[in-house]
């Protein structure tokens, strides 16, 4: 039942906001926040009394452990649709990520946000209400259906409340950009989702949608190829890989500040989540023999966002590049799909939705004050703060992977597993390493050094952006130098993982052909 | 003809028999709201007894040789009576500001539903013509009701041209396969098309007048330039009830007659349907782009979800006739809804609401009537748990089961044009009216009333908008009803089979 309720706390607390806008946006705001700590406390309940030592994943050829918490109710028994959630360590993690951003995306829209703020916290609780439901929906539908739903509320929030840059094109292009390249590449999901249950139905005589059930399809080797494909083009759109990312940085720029948090925060790790939960474990040996051009994606990806990111003008759009280049690690992480990468991938959500959070957060607070993004207006705004620049020195190193932030530990474990299975990519992908630090201190440079504009003080961070950047700091050094808790909790689905992925990537490295010119028609 | 026979046909009976009590009823007083109450309650007792009938009747029931009333034609008279009951609320509040007779509107509307329910039910080609034209034929009178309405006369006109020469088509498509077959009825054609070798060419001419009359009626692309005047001239009410009732009992009549006649055997007609099918797809939602009228943005949208359909039909396996039972369903209560809200924005006293600038910012004026339309708009647009997405996921289905790769290649990259026109009228809703512009009076004229859910035509929206949440979130009922409706070809293909029922 605690799953429902982290299903329909956001979604009751979102209509209590919409409704309370007549008594007062202030009255809005703070159900917002109790929604989101209420998610939170659940979220921190789950994590002191679950044990998440296993998972549901074929050990060793058969189908042991379990889920720590699920719900599996009938709802379109035609169809084999049930309405099933289930929590696993992986599930916990990246939910209780989503409940903290949540609640800082609420603090930080505080005073961001004045026209009908209400209505625009239902968006943003709704967004994560669908966020939740990808991870925890155990149904292919179920999932497929989060996963286009989230969108939806989403577009509201670029397209209502975003930012139309002068100059740039309206934030309602964004908007629809996001909206169509997510649920475009969505349906090309769907077609593979009910490609893959009509084989398991074919092969069984059962039509059902369960995840469990569908864990074991037999198929062939080229049916297997591409349904698979199917799969990861929509977790490549979203993640976003780099021929696919274009909607990113457009997205990103335009969005208001909770939106870009809860973007890049949660809604690319619905991606990440996706290739651990569903395309490597339903199809791991397809997966093995993708893994070379995806890992090259993955170092492209690396190279090509932290290229782009030195060139940008525009702060927001910089981070957004950023990200693409830290998700090129995951990627690189989750196929090379030893035991270190994929802890390391793990890791590397927590740490860039913290990461990507902070520096999001300060960007629109000094564009707030500053009423500009813009790199080039920037410049010797050390001196004009007392707080502020502090901040952004803390999370500039730990996007550029200083040692003892949780960054840096998930980019080390990815290419310290990557180099065991895969040493040419490993090597590629450490040229990240140095280019995060060029465009980190480049960004680090142009905004807090260098000559003032003017030499008036702005006005400093106030209790409640203190107390928001202090909390992602407080994560932020946690993750870096304690991560034990949260290995311990992606221990048993990493280690599943890895059992099942290790054998076919085996098999895979013997056969010399690549397989894209024999799978294809 | 016997006892039992009459309770089947009781649907259509009453329909008729209220429409010549309405009639009666307008010679002898003009009452606006008797009339409307009237025409109301005859389809709904009609639509009664099609649940009794299909309730007490599970096996098919003959009526001579032109009717036969099975579930599949139950499905289909409701959905068309139902279509038919909003058309008529909706009607009412478009009317009751007109200043010409009224009452004559919802006599045609009655002709036309008893036309298009003897089309469902008909199984062979003289009930299926007669039906056409009764469908038809009202609704160039519909069509043009504002007489005084340039635009309404357009759309009259128009449809009463393009409609006749598709029935011309239709007629003499009928009678080249006639003179081949020698038989009328569905089910014999096949069984002699089997039989008789040479003149297939005569056979095949004939299947294509055939095909390119009923894609005139279902407005399928390259046959669809009537759909954006007719749709943006005629009355909103006559528009919701040309896209909803003509169109179902067009397209499960072309379902029955090609599962009937064994059709999708011949590779020539499944290349041009998927033809069809592509083109309707591409036109509509390439078209639809640049629309700022949002009739005109509905009638491509339904020229691409035709196309959608039409890939249902093509896969013609079990799935399909459930498929297209879904589609149908969700299709209707969708297009109803958006063409109720258009409705009850409009009056017929000044120009319609049509341009999407006239629904700017209605969220924050009628956020009632903005979530229904926004459900109706993301529900074409085929967004999880609205409607509209469990239609595209049958299509998907049933296109997946039999590998129709291209064809869902072109819904997908359809569906994702057809985002873009979607959400740029959405969006309009909840956008606050630009402040530099004055307080333009349209926007004021087009106000509904403020208790717009107490009318006729506001209970029908809610009605609907019932009818769309609970087909979102809990289809499992209307999936029972469709998959009952099913008829397959012979010989029977096993029935797919659920785990855990």
């Amino acid at each position: 039942m605690t799953l429902l309720w982290l299903l329909l706390i956001p979604v009751l607390g979102g209509l209590l906001c919409w409704q309370l806008q007549r008594f007062g946006a202030q009255y809005a705001r703070c159900v917002a926040l109790g929604t989101m700590g209420s998610m939170l406390a659940l979220a921190a309940g789950l994590w002191l009394t679950g044990d998440y030592s296993q998972t549901l994943l074929p050990l060793a050829g058969h189908l042991s452990g379990h889920w720590m918490e699920q719900l599996s109710v009938p709802w379109i028994a035609r169809l084999g649709i049930r309405f099933s959630l289930g929590l696993d360590g992986l599930s916990l993690l990246l939910v209780t990520l989503t409940a903290l951003l949540g609640v800082l995306s609420v603090a930080c829209s505080w005073r961001e946000i004045r026209t009908d703020a209400g209505f625009f916290y239902m968006n943003l609780l709704w967004t994560l209400a669908g966020v939740i439901g990808v991870f925890l929906a155990t149904d292919l539908f179920l999932f497929f259906l989060f996963w286009e739903v989230m969108l939806v509320p989403m577009f509201f929030l670029i397209a209502l409340w975003g930012h139309d840059i002068p100059g740039g094109r309206p934030r309602l292009y964004a908007a629809i950009k996001f909206f169509i390249f997510t649920q475009s590449a969505g349906l090309v999901m769907l077609v593979a989702i009910l490609a893959l249950v009509f084989v398991h139905y074919h092969a069984s005589g059962v039509l059902t949608f369960g995840y469990s059930d569908l864990l074991a399809t037999p198929m062939g080797a080229r049916t297997g190829f591409w349904i698979m494909l199917g799969f990861f083009f929509a977790f490549a759109v979203k993640l976003p890989v780099v021929p696919f990312h274009s909607w990113l940085p457009d997205a990103h720029s335009q969005a208001p500040t909770a939106g870009s948090v809860i973007l890049a925060g949660v809604l690319l790790k619905t991606a990440a989540y996706g290739l651990l939960r569903f395309v490597l474990p339903l199809f791991p040996s397809a997966s093995a023999q993708l893994a070379p051009i995806a890992m090259w994606l993955g170092v492209l990806g690396i190279v090509y966002g932290a290229v782009c990111a030195f060139g940008q003008n525009d702060a927001k759009r910089l981070v957004a590049y950023t990200s693409i280049s830290h998700m090129g690690f995951i990627l690189l992480g989750v196929f090379a799909g030893t035991e270190e990468a994929l802890q390391g991938v793990i890791m590397q959500i927590l740490a860039h939705g913290i990461s990507a959070a902070g520096l999001f957060i300060l960007v629109g607070e000094i564009a707030e004050r500053l009423e500009t993004r813009d790199l080039r207006k920037m410049g010797g705004l050390w001196t004009r703060f007392s707080n502020l620049p502090q901040f952004g020195l803390f999370f500039i190193l730990a996007s550029l992977g200083l040692p003892g932030l949780g960054n840096f530990l998930g980019e080390f474990l990815i290419l310290l597993g990557t180099f065991k299975a895969h040493p040419g990519m490993a090597m590629l992908g450490s040229i990240g390493l140095v280019l995060s630090a060029v465009y980190s201190l480049v960004l680090m440079q142009r905004t807090f050094y260098g000559k003032a504009g003017s030499e008036a003080p702005l006005r400093d961070l106030d209790r409640r952006e203190f107390a928001i950047l202090s909390t992602l700091m407080a994560v932020m050094i946690w993750l870096g130098l304690y991560p034990r808790p949260f290995f311990e909790v992606s221990r048993a689905p990493t280690q599943a993982l890895q059992s099942l992925y290790a054998p076919a990537a085996a098999a895979a490295q013997t056969i010399p052909a690549p397989p894209i010119a024999r799978a294809a028609p | 003809m016997t006892h039992p026979q009459l309770l089947a046909l009781s649907p259509i009976l009453i329909v008729s028999a209220t429409s010549v009590i309405v009639m009666l009823a307008i010679a002898i007083k003009r009452h606006h709201a008797l009339v409307a109450s009237l025409s109301m309650a005859g389809l709904a007792l009609a639509l009664a007894s099609t649940a009794a009938v299909w309730h007490g009747a599970a096996a098919p029931r003959a009526m001579t040789v032109l009717l036969i009333i099975d579930p599949f034609a139950c499905l289909y008279m409701a959905m068309i009576l139902i279509a038919a009951l909003a058309a008529t609320a909706l009607s009412h509040t478009y009317l009751e500001r007109y200043q010409g007779y009224r009452e004559e509107m919802y006599l045609l509307l009655l002709l036309s539903t008893v036309g298009g329910m003897v089309m469902v039910a008909s199984r062979h080609f003289a009930s299926f013509f007669v039906g056409l034209e009764l469908l038809s034929m009202p609704i160039y009178g519909m069509a043009a009701y504002l007489v005084k309405e340039r635009r309404s006369l357009e759309a009259g006109m128009k449809y009463l041209v393009l409609s006749a020469v598709a029935s011309a088509f239709i007629v003499f498509g009928m009678a080249l396969i006639y003179s081949r077959t020698g038989t009328l009825v569905f089910g014999d054609i096949g069984a002699k098309l089997e039989q008789i070798s040479g003149g297939g060419s005569i056979v095949m001419l004939g299947a294509a007048l055939l095909l390119i009359g009923l894609g005139f009626k279902l407005s399928l692309a390259p046959f669809h330039l009537w759909t954006p005047d007719v749709y943006e001239g005629a009355p909103a009410p006559v528009t919701s009830f040309l896209a909803t009732a003509s169109k179902i009992a067009v397209f499960a009549l072309l379902l029955r007659y090609l599962i009937e006649t064994h059709a999708t055997r011949y590779p020539a007609l499944v290349d041009t349907l998927s033809m069809l099918a592509i083109l309707s797809i591409v036109v509509g939602n390439v078209l639809a782009l640049q629309q700022s009228n949002l009739k005109r943005l509905l009638a491509y949208s339904a020229i691409a979800h035709f196309g959608y359909m039409l890939v249902a039909l093509i896969a013609s396996g079990p799935l399909a006739s459930e498929a297209v039972g879904i589609y149908l369903l969700t299709y209707m209560i969708t297009t109803l809804a958006a063409f109720g809200v258009i409705t009850l924005v409009s009056s017929p006293l000044n120009h319609e609401a049509q341009a999407l600038c006239d629904y700017r910012g209605l969220f924050w004026r009628h956020p009632g009537l903005a979530a229904i339309l926004t459900l109706a708009l993301l529900s074409l647009a085929g967004v999880p748990l609205t409607p509209g997405f469990l239609g595209k996921f049958y299509v998907l289905g049933a296109g997946v089961d039999k590998r129709l790769w291209l064809l869902l290649g072109a819904i997908v990259a359809g569906s994702a044009v057809g985002l873009y026109f979607y959400l740029r009228a959405v969006i309009q809703l909840y956008l606050h009216p630009a402040p530099v512009t004055a307080p333009a009076p349209s926007t004021e004229a087009f106000a509904p009333a403020p208790h717009w859910a107490r009318d006729a035509g506001g209970g029908v929206l809610i009605a609907l908008l019932l009818l769309m949440l609970a087909l979102g979130v809990y289809p499992s009922p209307f999936i029972k009803l469709a998959h009952g409706a099913g008829i397959e070809p012979q010989p029977p293909t096993p029935p797919l089979t659920a785990d855990r029922g």
